[in-house]
């Protein structure tokens, strides 16, 4: 359960309204079944009243939208964003992506997501969802009303949370939490442990199944450009032609390369991914690298910060060292 | 039957104000270095994008090899700076990927020593035919 309701959101929300400090407010609506929180622009408080939702499927960050809306739109804008979407907030605002002073932030506390997979897979024919304290309770086709632990169904970013403190907000609703000591590079080093060939099998089998959808990069809030590599059909790899094993991974790899030290980890790609392929294990990869080798950086928790690989030191590692590391282990 | 004797491609991108340089120096002096070595002028070491090299292996090469001035020679005064963080981080993932990391490597070549880079190329070139053809990296719409 959040520790916020909803009707501290709306609250918050008509008052701004009606106040003029903001003349629009990005949340979330019901997408189409009770497990979906879509992202959604809402300007009238009625619209507001009747379809704004608040709940433990809010996983969606809503950071990105602001670009899309403050161009387009005139006057300020209210967002609501949890401790994670405030990094990215943080990384827009350092690569300019909007003007601070068009948005007005509320931060809101954050428990933990529920994954809606996690769900379907423990309820066959979801009828309505209810949240009642710490658990859900799920009206289902075949077999009644389940009643299931939110706990047992948390994304697995939610799992390995950086911080539930917010980088960045105008207005604090709740209490604010602190940067979390979390295990969230254990995987990756689990990888790094495995024999070259083990890990070819181990990313062979999760990369093809990629159907080059694009929803990774659409989320992302780090991929911000306006014209991109994945849509130059000149580029040679705009789409999925060939199914050969190199194919598979060259859109990843300039994908994760491309946000390599602007990433925030929010851990969007992986929660979109229609296929469940566990994407941040590789951005992970390069935030960890990064950590140990150039130092302790974290993308968006502050504005302004250079990332990593637009900097240098003159005694920085060399290539080979670098990727070395690992055989001394 | 016989065995057609395995001969790697190999594909150099070479900085123009020194390892390019290096390379003629070679030349002038008469050291041998491997015919499979196609060597790519480029301004700077920092010119070269990670996607270069992809693509390079998505060409057909087997082993690719990036030259630039020693650190703090760079023309542009910090082009090379950039470019070991980016390789190092490019070929740290190709690694976490399982790909051989012996096919790619930056080295650091002077205009004043052909005798470096005549032994690099050497040295690479054997590594790479020890390893084989690249298979992990190869584009089948782009092999002949
Ligand atoms: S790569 Fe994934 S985790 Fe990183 S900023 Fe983009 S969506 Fe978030
Ligand atoms: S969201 Fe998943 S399936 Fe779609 S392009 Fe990204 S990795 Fe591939
Ligand atoms: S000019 Fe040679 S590395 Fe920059």
């Amino acid at each position: 359960m959040q520790s916020v309701t909803r009707q501290d959101l709306l609250d918050t929300a008509l008052e701004k309204l009606a106040d003029g400090t903001v003349s629009h407010v990005l949340g979330w609506s019901r997408g189409t079944f009770d497990y979906e929180a879509t992202p959604t622009l809402f300007s009238d408080p009625d619209t507001l009243r009747t379809a704004f939702v608040w709940n433990d499927f809010c996983g969606a960050n809503l950071s990105k939208y602001l670009i899309k809306h403050t161009r387009r739109l005139e006057g300020r804008l209210l967002v609501f964003l949890k401790p994670c979407d405030t990094y990215s907030f943080n990384q827009l605002l350092t690569e300019h992506r909007f003007e601070r002073e068009r948005v007005f932030v509320v931060g809101v506390p954050c428990n933990g997501m529920a994954d809606p997979r996690k769900l379907k897979a423990q309820a066959d024919g979801i009828l309505s969802v209810t949240a009642e304290g710490d658990t859900l309770s799920v009206e289902t086709l075949y077999d009644g009303t389940r009643t299931l632990a939110v706990a047992d169904l948390l994304e697995e970013r939610c799992l390995t949370c950086k911080s539930r403190r917010h980088a960045a907000y105008d207005l604090l609703l709740g209490e604010e939490g602190e940067v979390q000591d979390s295990a969230r590079f254990d995987e990756v080093a689990a990888i790094e442990a495995m024999s070259p060939d083990e890990r070819f099998a181990f990313w062979q089998k999760e990369l093809s199944r990629c159907i080059r959808c694009n929803a990774c990069r659409d989320v992302c809030p780090a991929c911000t450009c306006e014209q991109c590599v994945f849509g130059n059909p000149s580029s040679g790899v705009e789409n999925k032609a060939a199914s050969n094993e190199f194919e598979e991974k060259l859109f990843h790899i300039i994908r994760a390369l491309h946000v390599a030290g602007r990433c925030t980890d929010c851990g969007e790609c992986s929660r979109v991914c229609p296929q469940g392929i566990p994407l941040h294990l590789l951005n992970r990869k390069f935030i960890k690298e990064i950590n140990e080798n150039y130092g302790v950086y974290q993308a968006g928790a502050e504005v302004g910060t250079r990332a990593p690989l637009v900097d240098f030191t003159l005694d920085d590692p060399e290539a080979e060292t670098v990727v070395r590391r690992g055989d001394d282990a | 039957m016989q065995v057609k004797e395995f001969k790697p491609l190999i594909v150099a991108f070479c900085c123009n104000w020194c390892s390019y340089a290096g390379a003629d120096l070679a030349g002038n002096n008469r050291l041998n270095y491997p015919a499979e070595v196609k060597i790519i002028r480029v301004p700077c070491s920092c010119r070269v994008n990670p996607t270069f090299i992809l693509r390079a292996f998505q060409r057909g090469a087997d082993g690719v090899i990036l030259c630039g001035c020693h650190p703090g020679d760079c023309h542009y005064t910090s082009g090379n700076y950039y470019t070991r963080r980016r390789m190092a981080m490019l070929f740290s993932m190709l690694d976490y990927l399982g790909i051989e990391r012996e096919r790619t490597r930056v080295e650091w070549v002077s205009a004043a020593e052909g005798a470096k880079f005549a032994a690099t190329m050497n040295d690479f070139v054997q590594t790479v035919t020890a390893l084989g053809e690249n298979k992990r990296l190869e584009d089948l719409r782009c092999k002949a």
